[in-house]
């Protein structure tokens, strides 16, 4: 499923295309309706609200992949980082925090941050003075390693006091939507951080370079207690509508779907809208032939930056909508297969570059996911039953663990059988060459 | 001189080891990377896979009543090697062989070996389970102690340490044979160089393909089961060792073997040396300092280790692409 | 009977077609020059014969057997051998490596055909264990040749062989060109300094917008006062 007017599909009809996505909406309605049917309405709408979140990541990785064929490993240090801004912002204070001296340290590391990033700033900048390339890496590398010791050594002192007084930083008490917006902007500026440093690489570079950030990031958030309480996790989070109280889940949880799909049919027709505004139709130009482009005077890297970090922000809000509505904090519950893989293979699935098609896969291969579980765990117990009955096995008492564990071979498998059978799926529409 | 013994016992044999695994491991990375020209994601998954195959084989061995003058788990390493690297060559059969004479981006096979990691991990799950496990099934592993005059501490060294670190040697004299000495080894630094020169040539690249993966796969699973059998088998070594192994690779410069040994030596010394506490070597002259040295003065706190290979792998790729061994930049 | 015969060859690069119906027969022992202006097609047609292109019309012959389209690797069997213009040796391997790679093929010994081989470029022996990237664009270009002399080709292909050289060392590889010719190898090769190739050539090809616009023998094109206004003016 592709945009019609790409070169390589240009004999596709439009009308054939509407039909294909009817269909493809249709068939997804009906897997809906089977699942409220066989599950009941609480259990559903949660599965619903959930994929919407993951319809938003998806979204944001087809925008990098399809627009610019950036394969970013490192989705879930983006979800991660903004989930926790999110929380930050909104969770109530935590007075003992503010009381204690705290704040003035806080203040002081960021501080301390900042003129550590000028101090790098400047000091890339040495040639412009006359330094030879090589004395320059010489000194940006002394500069880094000297402001991360600087840095490790402040967050060190900055964590034992506040842990030891006040326990963790507490959050800022405003509210949650302001939250969210701060997660797509926390996201945006990593990424930022990250496509200046790594996006002149290759894709096989880049791809590494994302892993490494999404690792740190997510290193730092489980052992940060003064600031997410690591292990101990942070509940219960607000929702921008009201909880479900008195048990009404479905009605709560309802009315959280509604702000999910607002959002995710907003940044919908944004992309839209963009894809045929004069924006789109630059990056598209980027896309099919960067030699011409760039000979024409774009600046692709410059274009390569901007999708990254617009790609980025879907996933720091998507991140901090999937938190809220657990109404729990967990760094170690960051998992790679959940985050990065899943969403990896709804936007395979889905056909890169093409957002209907992202929103599609995403609702999909979620339900299947979530489904798999409890077939899976019935699966296993059948293979146990006879196992034991016809030959005497005994399983292992872990039998379950291991059930959920292997579903990741389901997507691995998924993933392999798309690129070889139906990598028109994968591949972004070509980019002429010569 | 307790404090000395410390930090040769914590700092630099506790580098020397994990940087021999990543140097084994960054060899097989680095010879997929510069002739079959893509980032293999999967290799971490090969390494524990490797290891299980050991284990497995050990403990056929054990309930067949064997004893051996080493640990079981090691002489079940040899014929795990070639189960692996035969394991190798068929994953490419698969699923990278078809993508490559479909004239796929690099990048869509880096996604495919992310797809064959995610089905090594469930079917290690699967066989395996998520507990730790111990390689020593029929014997404790050996522990050697060596003494320095005027300490109380002895510098520690384990069986298995000391196997990994022949078995090193072993594997950089029997490479370097290999690739400047035999038809087939120059055929594959040639196919590295300039792959369509080595076609025009008459080389087969079948060959060297095969060849790239019968090495990446056998030291990938002595890797492994080397690890395992030092601290102890963990289904997810895999995805935590990724990334220092590749940090090995592109320090040393893609294609280029002996590099990639450096490198994993380099990246192995930084990682323990950033996180070893060098306060306790000032802990001597303590008493002559007019100032208090803080309590830990290690570059690093633990739990951040993997910034230091993921640093260097930054800096690298930005100053100095090429790597130590002015490999390829692809 | 022809040991090389091109007929009616469309060939080109993905969907362009570059060469549009080009001929062209090669007797053994001769040296055939290809010449013309640039995008002419005078290398893709090296490249089609060595099976390096997509090849959608026409046929080529070798030694009474068709090779159309048959890959790179399997026309060493063949005794073909091609040198490529750019980018024609292996730059970490060293002299001797490179020249046995050229062997790879080989299932013999080649230790007589090695030594034949530094006796005609008596500069490599010299930077024998020299890693080949270090070595000038002259000694490079010798190498390459050498390596492709390993396989004792019947027919050995040439694209450019004397480009980006000094012109001393362009009459040294024209001198080894006819030596290796004498011994009976069939030369094919696409040349710029038109002038002094067709001057050794028994045999010479005009190609102009991927068609044959003069063939004959070296001299004749030579003295064709046509060829030498449009093509030969350098």
């Amino acid at each position: 499923m592709a945009q019609s007017d790409s070169p390589g599909r240009r004999d596709r009809h439009p009308a054939a295309e509407w039909q294909r996505d009817v269909l493809a909406f249709a068939g997804l309605a009906i897997i809906i309706l089977v699942l409220f049917l066989s599950q009941g309405a609480v259990y559903s709408v949660r599965v619903m609200v959930e994929a919407g979140c993951y319809a938003l990541l998806a979204l944001g990785l087809t925008i990098q992949w399809g627009y610019a064929g950036m394969f970013n490993i490192g989705i879930m240090g983006f979800l991660a980082a903004g989930a926790a801004s999110s929380m930050l912002i909104s969770f109530p204070a935590n007075p003992k925090f503010w009381a204690s001296p705290g704040p003035m340290l806080v203040a002081l590391f960021i501080g301390k941050l900042f003129l550590c990033g000028i101090a790098i700033w400047v000091a890339n900048k040495a040639d412009r003075i006359g330094v030879s390339r090589r004395v320059k890496g010489i000194i940006v590398t002394l500069v880094l390693i000297a402001s991360f010791v600087v840095i490790s050594n402040h967050m060190a002192s900055m964590s034992q006091e506040i842990e030891s007084t006040s326990g963790w930083m507490g959050g800022l008490g405003l509210p949650v939507l302001f939250g969210w917006a701060v997660a797509g902007v926390v996201a945006a500026i990593i990424a930022w951080a990250v496509g200046k440093i790594c996006l002149g690489l290759r894709s096989d570079y880049l791809a590494i370079a994302t892993l490494g950030i999404a690792a740190i990031i997510k290193t730092f958030l489980k052992n940060a207690d003064w600031l997410t309480r690591g292990t101990l996790t942070v509940s219960p989070l607000p929702w921008p509508v009201p909880t479900p109280a008195n048990g009404h889940f479905v009605l709560a949880r309802s009315y959280y779907l509604c702000v999910v799909v607002v959002i995710m049919v907003l940044l919908y027709l944004l992309l839209q809208r963009a894809y045929y505004a004069p924006w789109g139709r630059m990056m598209r130009a980027i896309r099919d032939n960067e030699d011409a482009a760039e000979a024409m005077g774009k600046d692709v890297t410059k274009r390569r930056l901007q999708i990254f970090v617009l790609g980025c922000i879907p996933m720091g809000v998507g991140g901090a909508m999937l938190i809220h509505f657990a109404q729990i904090y967990d760094p170690s519950a960051f998992v790679d297969l959940n985050y990065t893989f899943l969403i990896w293979v709804m936007v395979i699935l889905g056909g890169a570059g093409n957002n209907r098609g992202a929103i599609l896969g995403a609702i999909f291969v979620y339900i299947i996911w979530t489904a798999s579980a409890p077939i899976a765990l019935w699966l296993f117990h059948l293979v146990a039953y006879y196992g034991h009955e016809w030959v005497g096995w005994q399983p292992p008492s872990d039998l379950d663990s291991r059930a959920l564990e292997m579903r990741v071979f389901v997507v691995g498998l998924a993933i392999t059988l798309v690129l070889r059978y139906a990598p028109q799926g994968v591949l972004p529409e070509p980019r002429a060459r010569h | 001189m307790n404090e000395l013994v410390f930090f040769v016992d914590n700092g630099l044999i506790a580098g020397l080891i994990i940087g021999a695994i990543y140097a084994l491991g960054a060899i097989g990375v680095t010879l997929i990377f510069g002739i079959l020209r893509f980032a293999h994601f999967a290799h971490g998954d090969m390494m524990t896979m490797g290891a299980f195959i050991s284990l497995i084989i050990a403990s056929l061995l054990q309930a067949a009543g064997v004893h051996g003058p080493f640990a079981l788990v090691f002489i079940g390493m040899f014929p795990a090697m070639v189960i692996t690297a035969a394991i190798a060559i068929g994953l490419d059969r698969i699923f990278y062989k078809p993508l490559r004479q479909a004239g796929a981006r690099p990048i869509v096979l880096v996604m495919a070996s992310l797809g064959v990691t995610l089905m090594l991990q469930g079917v290690l799950r699967l066989f395996g389970g998520v507990s730790a496990r111990n390689m020593f099934i029929d014997r404790p592993k050996s522990i050697f102690q060596f003494h320095l005059p005027g300490a109380n501490r002895p510098i520690v060294l384990t069986e298995p340490q000391i196997i990994l670190f022949v078995f090193t040697a072993v594997t950089v004299f029997a490479l370097h044979y290999f690739l400047t000495r035999t038809r087939l080894g120059k055929a594959m630094r040639a196919v590295s160089d300039n792959p369509d020169l080595a076609r025009i040539t008459g080389i087969s690249t079948e060959h060297v393909v095969w060849a790239t993966w019968i090495i990446g796969g056998a030291l990938a699973c002595a890797a492994g089961t080397l690890l395992s059998m030092d601290v102890a088998l963990k289904p997810d070594l895999s995805w935590n060792i990724l990334l220092p192994i590749f940090a090995a690779t592109i320090v040393g410069g893609i294609g280029q073997p002996y590099g990639a040994i450096a490198g994993g030596f380099l990246v192995g010394l930084c990682e323990s040396l950033s996180v070893f506490n060098w306060a306790i070597l000032l802990r001597p002259i303590k008493p002559y300092l007019w100032f208090d040295i803080p309590s830990s003065l290690a570059l690093v706190p633990t739990e951040y280790k993997l910034m230091v290979p993921f640093l260097i792998l930054i800096i690298v790729l930005i100053y100095r692409p090429t790597g130590i061994f002015k490999g390829r930049v692809l | 009977m022809s040991l090389l015969s091109v007929t009616n060859l469309h060939a080109g690069y993905g969907q362009m077609t570059i060469l549009k119906g080009v001929d062209m027969t090669l007797d053994a022992g001769e040296i055939g020059v290809i010449v013309g202006p640039n995008g002419a097609g005078k290398s893709t047609m090296l490249k089609a014969i060595f099976g390096m292109l997509n090849i959608s019309e026409g046929s080529v012959g070798f030694d009474g057997a068709d090779i159309t389209g048959i890959r790179s690797e399997k026309l060493a069997a063949h005794k073909i051998a091609f040198v490529p213009q750019e980018a024609n040796v292996f730059p970490s391997l060293t002299v001797h490596e490179n020249l046995e790679m050229g062997a790879y093929s080989r299932r013999d010994a080649y230790g007589a055909v090695l030594d034949s081989v530094y006796e005609i470029f008596p500069d490599l022996k010299d930077k024998r264990g020299q890693p080949a990237g270090e070595l000038s664009g002259g000694q490079r270009q010798m190498v390459a040749f050498g390596r492709a002399l390993m396989i004792e080709p019947k027919l050995i292909l040439l694209d450019e062989p004397t480009a980006g050289l000094s012109p001393l060392f362009m009459s040294v590889i024209f001198d080894r060109v006819i030596a290796i010719n004498k011994t009976g190898v069939t030369v094919a090769m696409v040349e710029q300094n038109a002038k002094q190739a067709l001057a050794i050539a028994h045999k010479g090809f005009v190609l102009a917008n991927g068609r044959n616009s003069y063939t004959g023998t070296g001299n004749e094109l030579l003295a064709n006062p046509d060829v030498a206004r449009s093509f030969l003016g350098g």
